[in-house]
């Protein structure tokens, strides 16, 4: 389904006097079929986030493709209902304009791909776990876990083909982590849609992943279905390992 | 409409919003409302206290004031605040399109507003009126063609910093087009930002444009005009001081409106500012637990 193959990408850096480019991601290739999770983990700085951008097509790679249904990422038509995305800071994840209704319902009526009813609206809010009385409320009268949950309902909304979720469930408490979680699963079992999950948190990703890539500088370490996750090669996902054990 | 519902709720900027169309449907029919002739010269009542046939007295030609005060509306107000949005519409289009496509765009749109405002406004002016001619109209071309650079700047700025929000990228990576990305995303977080920095020019531009008339380029000499009034009672500044009353008070109660209808506009727009003001209003009747308080705070 979504397919990156060769996939680098730098960016500019002043420097004093003369610019260089700073290569962040090198040599990328993975592959995301549907209704599979592919965990991307990896430490802060090594190159995720925006491997995440390139992967939802707002910014250019500077060689390689990445497709959609054999079909290039980067024209915005293609993404229409096919992609959507899971941010990791709540506060800014939702227009402060917006009521929640208003959030949920922006890509259904962006694509005007079917009657939008009240019933689809209160339907998803219950997925998420939360009141059908929510809708109209404002971002700011949300807490952290709620805007989030906001945010998957709105993300699921148009039953996308794969959702980024980058570093979607870090910045909440470990209990509402368990909540969406579980959320995310029974989700993706109904939709069958593809997650391509970005943390680094080895845990987490552990308890939701199929698949997991090891991320190191820009580059994949590894590629290793969860059930074989002990018997890693790569020395760096050994580290990584060890790390949470000793923990 | 919404807005305007939350709008009145605000006493002060309700107010405003009646001033303000008050004055302009007054400045439209200033000839029916008009008790005199604004331009009839007639010494004998030369700085004439008020009567009831002149209320505001005369000035140092024996012209009705009130008059015109009345008649200067159109050149002082309406057409300044034509002039205002024009610039503020290309200032905003221009603006929006560097701010958020950034990139060679906006390298190249920011060096031609650098160019634009290297120049000084009252330079171009003056030449732009050598060109076409004396008139107001020339005048408020020149500074729409000034000030839009100015305006394009700054509406830059304040885009560039919801550009990289992820509600934005969010709209952008589900496949929206940018115009409604820019329309239902940047526009109402930057109208806040834009709405501060065309009501405080909208009293330097009714300055500026009055000195301009006072150097003759504006309008010409005997129709009224607000700035040219105020500085007409200049001459006669500490002889007669009540002359300056009139057009000094119209000027800053101008001001004053657009400025707290502005204000008014930023909280009837955004949803939590309404809220904490909704509060705050019961807060003063019921005087709520600290708590409360806290809560609508955050
Ligand atoms: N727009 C940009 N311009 C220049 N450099 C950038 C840009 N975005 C990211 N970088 C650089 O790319 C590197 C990787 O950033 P990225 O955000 O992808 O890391 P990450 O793996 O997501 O880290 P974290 O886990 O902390 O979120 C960083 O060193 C950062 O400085
Ligand atoms: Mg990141």
């Amino acid at each position: 389904m979504l397919k990156v193959e060769n996939v680098d990408k730098s960016y500019k850096t002043h420097g004093f006097l003369k610019q260089h480019r700073r290569k962040i991601l090198t040599n990328i290739n993975l592959e995301c079929q549907r209704g599979e999770c592919l965990g991307i983990i990896g430490e802060s700085g090594s190159g995720k986030s925006t491997l995440g951008r390139l992967l939802i097509g707002i910014e250019q790679p500077d060689c390689g493709v990445i497709t959609i249904h054999g079909k290039q990422i980067r024209d915005r038509k293609q993404r229409k209902g096919h992609v959507s995305v899971v941010f990791q800071d709540y506060r800014s994840s939702i227009n402060p304009f917006y009521s929640v209704e208003k959030a949920i319902l922006e890509p259904l009526r962006d694509y005007k791909m079917k009657e939008i009813s009240d019933e689809l609206l209160d339907r998803l809010l219950l997925q998420v776990g939360l009141s059908p009385d929510y809708k109209y409320k404002y971002p700011y009268e949300l807490s952290g876990g709620e805007a989030q949950r906001v945010c998957i309902a709105r993300a699921i909304a148009t039953e996308p083909t794969f959702i980024l979720l980058d570093e979607a469930i870090s910045s909440l408490d470990v209990s509402v982590q368990l909540q969406i979680l579980d959320l995310l699963k029974t989700l993706k079992s109904e939709y069958n849609m593809g997650y391509i999950f970005i943390t680094h948190d080895l845990q987490a990703a552990a308890y939701i992943c199929d698949r997991m890539m090891i991320f190191k500088d820009g580059q994949v370490q590894e590629t290793i279905a969860t059930k074989n996750l002990p018997n890693v090669q790569s020395s760096y996902a050994r580290k990584l390992l060890q790390n949470l054990i000793t923990f | 409409m919404n807005v305007l519902k939350n709008l009145s709720q605000d006493k002060l900027g309700i107010t405003s919003l009646i001033f303000i169309v008050v004055l302009t449907f007054v400045g439209i029919f200033a000839p029916l409302i008009a008790p005199n002739d604004p331009i009839a010269v007639n010494m004998q009542l030369r700085y004439a206290s008020p009567s009831w046939e002149y209320l505001l007295g005369n000035d140092h030609l024996g012209r009705c004031i009130l008059s015109r005060m009345l008649y200067g509306i159109q050149p002082s107000v309406l057409w300044v605040f034509v002039a205002l949005a024009a610039s503020v519409s290309i200032g905003a289009i221009v603006g929006f399109i560097a701010g958020y496509f950034r990139g060679n765009v906006d390298a190249v749109i920011m060096r031609i507003c650098d160019v634009m405002l290297s120049f000084p406004v009252y330079v171009i002016a003056i030449a732009i009126v050598a060109i076409l001619g004396v008139g107001l109209g020339n005048i408020l071309i020149a500074f729409v063609l000034m000030k839009w650079a100015w305006f394009a700047r700054i509406i830059r700025t304040s885009v560039m910093q919801y550009v990289e929000l992820d509600y934005v990228k969010y709209a952008q990576a589900i496949g929206m087009s940018h115009p409604s990305i820019i329309v239902k995303h940047i526009l109402p977080v930057t109208f806040s930002d834009i709405a501060v920095v065309a009501s405080s020019s909208m009293g330097s531009m009714i300055l500026q444009i009055s000195g301009l008339s006072f150097l003759g380029l504006g309008i010409k000499a005997p129709n009224a005009e607000w700035g040219m009034m105020l500085s007409e009672a200049r001459e006669v500044m500490f002889t007669r001081p009540e002359l300056m009353i009139a057009p000094g008070v119209a000027i800053v109660m101008v001001v004053l409106a657009f400025n707290f209808l502005s204000d008014s506009l930023q909280v009837a727009l955004h949803p939590q500012l309404r809220q904490s003001n909704q509060s705050q209003q019961k807060l003063k009747w019921f005087k709520a637990p600290a708590q409360h308080e806290k809560e609508v705070v955050k």
